[in-house]
């Protein structure tokens, strides 16, 4: 284990330290933080890890949601349904990515972007199962008052990142992560040297995804009550891009440093400035794409050498 | 006539989409960027022509000679002073980047304009046209004559002049039209701003027919995106292909489906192109 | 002497473009073969169409006796078919160990990230780079990136190995040293198709010559012959330099 990710371990055990910080508010914020650490985690995998661009997550978000929701509508205890929430959305990236993943550049952005239009139009029309448009209420799965409410969601979402981080761990000390690095340089010789890139990528797209998947699960059942354009919402996709740009792209330490960061800079932001928070929060992506391109820490100099191509 | 009346609202509707994604395809085949606040300019134009004709009663046709300009502007200052410094950064960036100057001039839209839909009618209402059963209404048709003829003018000026000329040398092969003299930076502002002005005029075209509002925005863009992988980037014929491809997916397709499917069809024939013919009916290969 | 590599009417066609036409060709092991034509005469579209990163839009390629015509490139890797490119690919971020490592890693099913490390300290030595071992492949001259280039080839432990023009760029003494190692990989039993332009390197290696010539075959033979062959003078040698091999003889 490198020192980096243990310094990535110690950082996400003294988060947990939280509760005995503060009261509600604190422990909405401590949860929120977790999620948005998983989600950027996750998204760097596939977008840090292998080099493509993806603006899935908000479909996979999305449709961790929906699943959790449905499964707990069904009567299913909370760890079974984000379990299988968890295997589902691993099962369909690896089925959708095996498909989009042959595409490069701009158009594998484009067709990860379009899959959180497609998913959310499918549910928003599959209204016997999902509610659609009208939205799902989810029933209460844990136990009794707000606090306890409240801790219980912490404890689970931090556990979940906790989850992600040993995977990410494992996977970039393991022959998967060497070869997402491969593909990530020079995919035309990673194809050469007898690496099955297709394969790599779409289990690093379904490990990513499965996550996200159960990290949307958490949070349906945390907020009780989820409409499609609430969850397959295109900022659950960008998010993740600007905190592992601010952090350092790659580097699951500077990833989790930057969504911490983002989030505390959006809760600033929000409570000062709520009518035009969106518009801060472009200008803060503009600032920072502008002046800091290298994040927080840049462990990989050469990142951001490739050019993108011209035609 | 059914089947005619479908035919003919997907030609009226075509040439609409083409005209919304002109400037999009123009943009992304030439600088090789993914302009996500295209949806903003559209929606920023329709909001300039019902402004005109609230204040001033100028009706939107001649709005348009305000807004070309205008945008023209915008758009190239945009360029040279902000998204000229990320040109050679890699995907991920110029789209975050384009996001995030769109999520400030949505924000600051929402803002002073208000979220609420507003419509520009005019005043005598122009009515509607009918032939052999076909119903058209005569300021749709007006739209998309004008839509048209904005097409005709980029293709002219990509044909004719020189700045066009160079503006598809730099499409074709960026380093040889650097070596060929062409000042490749100029001609990416150049390129922007006119991708800008197409997307304020064809916001003008569409307060004749679409409520106006922010809100809006996404929707434009999404379209943009799809008629662009459909037809092709970069070329007039091709956002012409696109258009009227996607217009007749969404028109047999609410026929036979409902309306409320018409996005998804869109969006899943966006992502079936993506794997099949990535660079549209009538696109080069070669384009990331 | 058993065949290793049969072509049978190899064709490929981009659009309008003929790159391959009715390309016959079979190659024993153990033989370096020089494969020689002019600029856009085919010879790397060849390889592209044997190591599966273009089909062929007809006919077949058997590799050892097994029909290879429609496979993938990784796996036309892993059934041992290697090659370098004239553009050189190498991971730019990684050290050059981490660079053949990574060839000996996939190529070779049951090999751990440590194994295949130290099977490339071998391949390392072996072209001469052991100093630049740790350094990034980035910081390489281009002389030593066609010998990086040749490392990961061989960690692929190859039975048959394609060189696409490994000497363009380089200077006299390098070409020397490229070619000694040439030598030395021959010696070892492997069997190689280089793609070259220097005659005095092919003359020197090959045991065998085959020349294409827009997308065809048009000689296949022993050097000496191939090189007085007036069609292969007419279309590529040229006529002052077959004078001059005459008058050498």
């Amino acid at each position: 284990m490198t020192r980096v990710n243990l310094a990535l371990l110690v950082l996400i055990g003294c988060v947990a330290a939280l509760p005995w910080f503060g009261g509600a508010y604190a422990l909405r914020l401590g949860t929120i933080a977790c999620l948005y650490a998983i989600l950027a985690l996750s998204w760097n995998v596939v977008g840090g890890f292998a080099g493509y661009p993806s603006f899935a997550t908000a479909a996979f978000f999305g449709f961790g949601a929906y699943a959790t929701g449905v499964l707990l509508g069904d009567g299913l205890p909370l760890p079974l349904a984000i379990l299988a929430t968890l295997v589902a959305s691993l099962l369909l990236a690896g089925l959708l990515g095996a498909v989009l993943l042959r595409l490069r550049g701009h158009y594998f952005a484009i067709a990860s972007l379009s899959l959180v239009e497609v998913l959310r139009e499918l549910v928003n029309n599959a209204t016997d199962l999902t509610g659609g448009g009208m939205g799902l209420n989810i029933p209460l799965a844990s136990g009794s008052g707000i606090l306890a409410d409240a801790t219980f969601f912490f404890y689970a979402m931090w556990g979940l990142l906790l989850a992600t981080a040993l995977m990410v761990i494992a996977v970039s000390a393991s022959k998967l992560g060497f070869g997402l690095a491969c593909i990530r340089q020079n995919e035309t010789a990673a194809n050469m040297v007898g690496l099955n890139c297709t394969l790599y990528k779409s289990i690093a797209f379904g490990l990513s995804a499965g996550f996200v998947g159960a990290a949307g699960g958490l949070y349906a059942a945390w907020v009780h009550y989820i409409d499609p354009s609430d969850v397959f919402d295109i900022l659950y996709s960008v998010k993740p891009i600007v905190m592992a740009l601010m952090g350092g792209l790659g580097s699951p330490l500077g990833v989790v440093c930057g969504a911490f960061l983002y989030l505390g800079l959006e809760e600033v932001v929000w409570r000062n400035y709520i009518q035009i928070h969106s518009g801060v929060l472009g200008v803060l992506i503009v600032m920072l794409l502008l002046l800091l391109p290298h994040g927080l820490i840049s462990l990989r100099p050469g990142m951001f050498r490739r050019k993108a191509k011209h035609v | 006539m059914l089947v005619a009346q479908v035919l003919v609202n997907a030609l009226v509707l075509g040439c609409l989409y083409a005209c919304i994604a002109i400037g999009f395809s123009l943009v992304w085949g030439v600088l090789n960027v993914i302009n996500l606040i295209h949806g903003s300019f559209i929606v920023l134009g329709a909001y300039l022509a019902w402004g005109l004709y609230q204040s001033l009663a100028i009706p939107p046709w001649y709005a348009l000679p305000v807004a070309a300009p205008l945008f023209f502007v915008f758009g190239y200052l945009l360029q040279r002073l902000l998204l000229n410094r990320v040109i050679a950064a890699p995907v991920l960036v110029t789209l975050t980047l384009t996001f995030g100057l769109d999520l400030i001039l949505n924000n600051a839209m929402i803002y002073f304009f208000k979220a609420d839909y507003r419509k520009l009618s005019l005043h005598p209402s122009m009515g509607s046209v009918s032939l052999f059963d076909v119903v058209v209404p005569v300021d749709r048709l007006i739209a998309t004559a004008s839509a048209l003829a904005l097409t005709a003018v980029l293709y002219l000026v990509l044909r004719r002049l020189r700045v066009g000329r160079a503006i598809v040398a730099v499409r074709l092969d960026r380093d040889a039209a650097v070596l060929m003299g062409v000042d490749v930076k100029s001609i990416y502002a150049i390129a922007f701003g006119f991708g800008a002005a197409l997307a304020g005029c064809a916001g003008v075209l569409m307060a004749l027919i679409f409520p106006i509002s922010p809100l809006t925005s996404s929707t434009y863009l999404g379209k943009a995106f799809v008629v662009c992988v459909l037809g092709g980037l970069g070329s007039v014929s091709g956002a012409l292909a696109g258009g009227l491809l996607l217009a007749l997916v969404e028109g047999v397709g609410s026929t036979l489906i409902g309306p409320a499917h018409a996005t998804t069809l869109s969006f899943a024939l966006l992502i079936v192109f993506l794997i099949v013919r990535p660079h549209g009916l009538l696109g080069r290969k070669g384009f990331e | 002497m058993s065949e290793i590599l049969r072509l049978d009417a190899v064709s490929r066609h981009f659009g309008g473009l003929q790159a391959l036409r009715g390309v016959t060709l079979g190659i024993d092991k153990g033989e370096v073969l020089g494969l020689i034509g002019p600029n856009g005469a085919g010879k790397t579209t060849l390889v592209n169409t044997i190591c599966g990163v273009t089909p062929a839009s007809s006919g077949a390629v058997t590799f050892m006796g097994r029909d290879i015509t429609r496979i993938k490139t990784y796996q036309a890797a892993r059934l041992g078919l290697s090659r370098t490119f004239q553009i050189v690919q190498p991971f730019a971020e990684f050290s050059v160990l981490d660079n053949v490592a990574a060839a000996a890693l996939f190529s070779q099913p049951g090999e751990s990230l440590k194994s295949a490390r130290e099977e490339a300290r071998a391949h390392v030595a072996f072209v001469g780079l052991e100093a630049q071992a740790e350094k990034s492949a980035a910081t390489l001259t281009l002389a030593m990136r066609k010998r990086l280039e040749l490392a990961k080839a061989l960690a692929m432990k190859p039975k048959l190995l394609f060189l696409d023009e490994v000497n363009a760029g380089l200077n006299s003494a390098e070409v020397e040293r490229a070619t000694g190692l040439i030598h030395q990989l021959a010696a070892d039993g492997i069997t190689v198709v280089m793609i070259e332009h220097l005659m005095k390197v092919v003359l020197n290696v090959c045991t065998r010559i085959a020349v294409l010539h827009n997308g065809q075959l048009i000689a296949d033979g022993e050097p000496r012959d191939v090189i007085s062959n007036p069609a292969v003078v007419d279309a590529y040698l040229g006529q002052q330099y077959a004078k001059r091999n005459a008058a050498g003889d």
